[in-house]
């Protein structure tokens, strides 16, 4: 299978290929590649892709995967829609 | 131990910018160093929004060079891929008569030194922005050259055309100590190596006081964290950028589809905090719902936080100083650091190698703070 046709980040379709070629070009952090490449940004957050990129790193750099540090946690846990946060919002300032 | 013709400290959009106008001036070893990961600091974190639409004629003038810049910088620095600059303007919102008296004057100011920005009716940026809440602003002014840049890709068009012109990049590597003696600066000391220097560039961003600091130069910035968010993606529904200072509030669609909205914490207080807070989502949500309503059914998908390096004036200082010979600055953005980096870069390459500025350059120089001669503040932030 080409590496082209390896889908590693399925919010934002990217490939192993394109991994690989920001790995060549010497972006070696799972940071890195999240910013060069949008993996780690889309509506999953990285749930699927960062720990296989975490583990292409680590073979990239022949290091063990434990020693390639995971992207930053960062909040929502999951997709909330706007307006349900103001309406939230509001019934919590009633409240007071 | 290395040599080096300067030591640039940050790597974000100023220090690239930067580094790649002394490599193209002739400039040899260039150093340019930066305590994390690749756009870090605060340009990684930035609202990817470049205006011209300002209250200061300086800052005006920075805008409109910057923006004359990006659309050349695929060209010019010969970059594979594309930053990504969309010009649908930005449609900033009065919501108050002071606010409608000021932008008009905004407006003369802007037009005179040839940004092509406009008044509008509430009817005439409904046609721009049709999902408007028209009952939530009285009076717009537009203008159709504003827009956005990739960050990230603006940044790494910069640093890869930097590279190819001999630039030496390190990564990772925090700067421990600036050496210095008989007001010249003698070497800096990273966690990793010395360079031997008699020029730094001070490019920290956020942390751009400490590093003044460990030079013994005094710059009154201080840091301030600014929350942002970012929806799922969604069809291409609104071009330009809306924008209000009085409802606290920018929110723009970037083209990859989802959309990017902040606002500024009126009880933020100076620190190096860059957490994220419910509070801003609140705020944020409600204000959102108010100005665009179409835009609060999409989802959030994350949230985070960067650093506002804020100056006296809210205008940039970017300057050498009499306290120390070979210090350069470029630094108190006040959160446009982004915009006005093509500018920055080619005015301290002409500050460094000592070439003629011009007039208006002159008053980003530091010494306006000391000598007390701010004659203009820019209320056009968020």
């Amino acid at each position: 299978m080409s590496k082209k046709d390896i889908i590693i980040c399925r919010c934002e379709d990217i490939s192993l290929a394109d991994v690989e070629e920001c790995l060549e070009a010497g972006y070696t952090t799972v940071e890195d590649i999240k910013r060069i490449l949008r993996v780690g940004m889309g509506p999953c957050q990285g749930q699927t892709c960062s720990h296989l990129i975490q583990a292409e790193i680590a073979k990239y750099l022949h290091v063990s995967k434990d020693s390639v540090k995971f992207q930053k946690t960062r909040p929502l846990i999951t997709g909330v829609v706007l307006a349900d946060i103001a309406a939230a919002a509001l019934e919590g300032e009633e409240d007071d | 131990m290395t040599k080096a013709s300067i030591v640039i400290i940050g790597a974000g959009i100023s220090g690239v910018s930067t580094a790649y106008n002394l490599a193209k001036a002739g400039m040899k070893d260039i150093h340019v160093v930066d305590k994390g990961y690749f756009t870090n600091g605060s340009t990684g974190r930035c609202g990817a929004g470049v205006r011209q639409q300002w209250a200061t004629k300086l800052n005006c003038i920075l805008a409109k060079k910057s923006i004359e810049f990006f659309g050349r910088a695929n060209g010019e620095l010969k970059y594979h891929k594309d930053i990504e600059f969309k010009q649908e303007g930005y449609l900033i919102l009065a919501t108050t008569k002071e606010e409608d008296e000021q932008f008009t004057k905004n407006v003369k100011l802007q037009n005179s030194i040839g940004i092509p920005s406009e008044k509008l009716t509430v009817e005439e940026a409904l046609k721009i922005v049709p999902h408007l809440n028209k009952n939530s602003f009285i009076s717009a002014t537009f203008c159709k050259t504003d827009g956005h840049v990739n960050p990230f890709l603006m940044t790494e068009a910069y640093y890869l055309a930097a590279k190819r012109l001999g630039v030496e990049f390190h990564f990772f590597e925090e700067v421990k100590e600036i050496v210095v003696g008989g007001n010249k600066i003698k070497k800096v000391i990273t966690e990793k190596e010395e360079y031997l220097t008699d020029k730094v560039l001070n490019a920290a961003g956020g942390y751009a006081k400490e590093i003044g600091l460990m030079a013994g130069v005094e710059i009154p910035v201080f840091s301030e964290n600014h929350e942002i968010l970012v929806t799922e993606r969604a069809k291409a529904m609104q071009g330009p950028m809306v924008m209000s200072f009085s409802k606290n509030i920018y929110c723009q669609q970037v083209p990859h589809g989802s959309f990017l909205m902040g606002r500024s914490n009126p009880d933020a207080v100076p620190s190096h905090d860059i957490s994220s807070s419910w509070q801003f989502l609140d705020e944020m949500a409600l204000t959102v719902k108010d100005i665009l309503p179409e835009v609060a059914k999409l989802r959030v998908i994350r949230t985070w936080g960067g650093s506002y390096n804020v100056s006296p004036d809210r205008q940039p200082i970017i300057s050498d100083t009499k306290e120390l010979n070979g210090f350069y600055m470029a630094c108190g953005f006040s959160g446009h650091g982004f915009m006005f980096a093509p500018i920055t870069g080619e005015l301290l390459t002409k500050i460094i190698l000592k070439q003629e500025l011009d007039e208006y350059a002159h008053d980003l120089h530091i010494d306006r703070f000391k000598e007390n001669i701010i004659t203009d503040y820019e209320h056009s932030v968020v």
